[in-house]
């Protein structure tokens, strides 16, 4: 019989070789990614890609085998995501991150931020008067498992103590470093996924995360260590309840977008503040690990209240100046 | 054509343009053509999600072995705190960035999702931005772990209560997925991505050219290859690619009746099938070269 009698056959006879060279190249970058090619096969994709491309919206047209048309709309894809793809250099795309992206984000959550630091500072000022009014409202704030004997039965040498205690041999600073920094990000990711149920339970989340510090606070100023005190939760404090905060706002911003999205659908704006949220909170990751640092070291070093304070605050103005001066956009 | 003799049908209502398939999505490059995805579906997800959880048990389990053997290995003096750190980092990162750093490597999905054909897209076809990946996979604290959370709290009385108020609201966003048309979850919503199946296929031969045994000679009238359309053409095209022997069998029973075939010599079901799906292909692809798409055999010739 005849070769080629259908004008499909003589399509695909013409086009195979090609789509089997795109096909090997794919193969190869899936493997072992972009670096496995050549210059030449580089240039050579997306011509290659292209071509698939009309070969597809060809073969739809004129011809009725499916497992060609099939073949070809996979084949197509699978290049799509390579050629349109991200392949920006990691090194690069980490200073960008950090030059631009991360304060941009931070700036952009202004109002946010705002509502969440002043949500934790409502709750830190309730309940520090409820705590000093009545000391039993200490009990309702933190838990005895974090309390560890801190609570208002406890003698003022004893809290005294635990403000200076240097890490015993049992607790290495490294153990508590990690720890720290494991379970505050986690907190924090969890405010920001809190946030997408309409910004409720986030703000519930900063409102109890500032009562334990007021409470807290409110334990060691009835005994007049209220100075120390703050230099012993701020050293390390000013770094994770600004990141917590950050946190929250990310978090606000993700349900304000889904419960309001304004002229665009909820599904964008979700997306949206989504995107943008998430690029505050990979920062915050950051932002608490150097706050795991502090505390599980710097706090347990450094024993002189001044010294503590003057840390506290030096890291405020850092964090300050780096997210809220004014910068130059960046370059395209 | 078919049958002279037939009464003609009434004309049919001119077809809706077709709705794209329940499960595929329409997909435009900026070449302008539609890829068409196939969205996962919630089983598809389910699996590839309880695979990664396995690998990720296996890697913790691996790690807290290996530390065991070292510490076993006297001379290696490998202390309780670094054992510690290793473990506790080491649960921190698995839960947080497994999922992370395999879907922003270029095949966009974790070994799981790979296993079952699955990758990671964004909606609108852009780039699948290292943002979105993040926000997809944070949100994950809101759908599995807090759900679980509530799953091993305990409470009497007014807390009870709370906690199976609390697991019915999260289980709301446990089920998110199967109460929407694309099977978003809650971080696909947050972040503008999709997951689709996107398996690796490879060019199969066509069968009209090199299929069962082309018997030279295996003739068909032009009204015997009316007798189906382009829908009736898929579905021999995959039983032919299947070749079971008995639906072979079934289905060339029943074309034989349908195009009243009467054989000149014996040929195998396999061998017939195959002619006449080369036929029927050349008769609708050059029909369809003049413009004319006969959908199904219901369709007029």
């Amino acid at each position: 019989m005849a070769e080629l009698q259908l004008k499909s056959h003589r399509f695909r006879a013409e086009r195979e070789a090609d789509w089997r060279r795109l096909e090997s190249l794919l193969s190869r970058v899936e493997k072992g990614g972009a670096r496995t090619l050549s210059r030449d096969e580089l240039v050579e994709m997306p011509v290659l890609y292209r071509q698939a491309l009309s070969s597809l919206s060809m073969a739809r047209a004129i011809s009725l085998d499916q497992g060609l048309v099939g073949y070809l709309e996979s084949l197509c894809t699978r290049a799509y995501f390579f050629v349109y793809g991200t392949r920006s250099r990691p090194l690069e795309r980490l200073a960008g991150f950090f030059a631009y992206e991360w304060p941009a984000a931070v700036q952009a959550l202004w109002r946010e931020t705002l509502v969440s630091a002043l949500l934790m500072v409502a709750g830190g000022v309730g309940a520090f008067v409820l705590v000093s009014r009545d000391p039993d409202w200490f009990y309702g704030f933190i838990p005895q498992a974090l309390a560890s004997g801190r609570d208002p039965t406890a003698t003022t040498a004893f809290l005294r103590d635990t403000l200076y205690s240097k890490a015993s041999a049992h607790e290495a600073l490294s153990t508590l470093a990690a720890f720290l920094f494991t379970h505050n990000s986690q907190i924090a990711i969890f405010a920001f996924a809190l946030g997408f149920a309409l910004c409720l339970p986030t703000a519930g989340l900063m409102i109890f995360n500032g009562c334990m510090a007021g409470a807290f606070l409110a334990l060691f100023a009835s005994r007049g260590l209220a100075l120390q005190a703050t230099g012993w939760m701020m050293i390390h404090g000013v770094t994770e309840l600004f990141a917590v905060t950050l946190a929250g706002a990310a978090g606000f911003s993700v349900g304000w977008a889904v419960a309001f999205p304004g002229e665009r659908t909820r599904v964008d704006a979700a997306a949206d503040a989504g995107r943008r949220g998430a690029s505050v909170m990979a920062g915050v990751v950051v932002m608490l690990f150097v706050a795991g640092l502090l505390e599980g070291f710097a706090r347990q070093l450094i024993q002189a209240d001044a010294v503590r304070l003057s840390i506290a605050a030096a890291s405020a103005l850092a964090w300050g100046l780096y997210f809220y001066l004014p910068r130059r956009a960046r370059p395209a | 054509m078919t049958d002279a003799a037939a009464p003609r049908r009434p004309p049919r209502p001119a077809r809706p343009p077709r709705p794209l398939d329940e499960g595929w999505r329409e997909f435009v490059t900026p070449e302008g053509v539609d890829l068409r995805l196939k969205i996962a579906s919630f089983g598809e997800r389910c699996g590839a999600f309880i695979l990664d959880g396995l690998i990720m048990l296996g890697v913790l389990i691996a790690i807290t072995l290996l530390l065991l053997v070292l510490q076993l290995r006297a001379n290696f003096t490998y202390s309780s705190e670094a054992a510690q750190v290793t473990w506790l980092l080491g649960f921190f990162l698995l839960r947080n960035f497994y999922f992370i750093g395999f879907e922003m490597r270029p095949g966009a999905a974790t070994p799981g999702k790979r296993a079952m054909g699955l990758r990671v897209v964004t909606r609108d076809g852009g780039r699948l931005t290292a943002n979105a990946v993040f926000a997809r996979n944070a949100m994950r604290e809101l759908e599995v772990f807090l759900p679980a959370s509530f799953l091993f709290a305990t409470g009497l009385g007014v807390d009870a209560g709370l906690v199976v108020l609390g697991a019915i609201w999260s289980g709301v966003f446990v089920l998110f997925p199967l109460f929407n048309r694309d099977r978003l979850r809650l971080g696909d919503l947050a972040a503008g991505t999709m997951v689709v199946k996107a398996p690796r296929r490879v060019l199969r031969p066509d069968l009209a050219r090199d299929g069962p045994a082309l018997v030279g000679g295996l003739a068909f009238t032009e009204a015997q290859l009316d007798a189906y359309g382009v829908k009736e053409l898929h579905v021999l095209e995959e039983v032919l690619r299947k070749a079971d022997r008995r639906t072979v069998a079934e289905v060339s029973t029943r074309i034989r009746g349908k195009i009243g075939w009467e054989a000149p010599l014996e040929v195998s079901d396999m061998a017939f099938l195959g002619a006449y799906y080369a036929g029927l292909r050349a008769r609708l692809e050059s029909r369809l070269l003049f413009g004319h798409r006969r959908a199904d055999k219901f369709d007029r010739p």
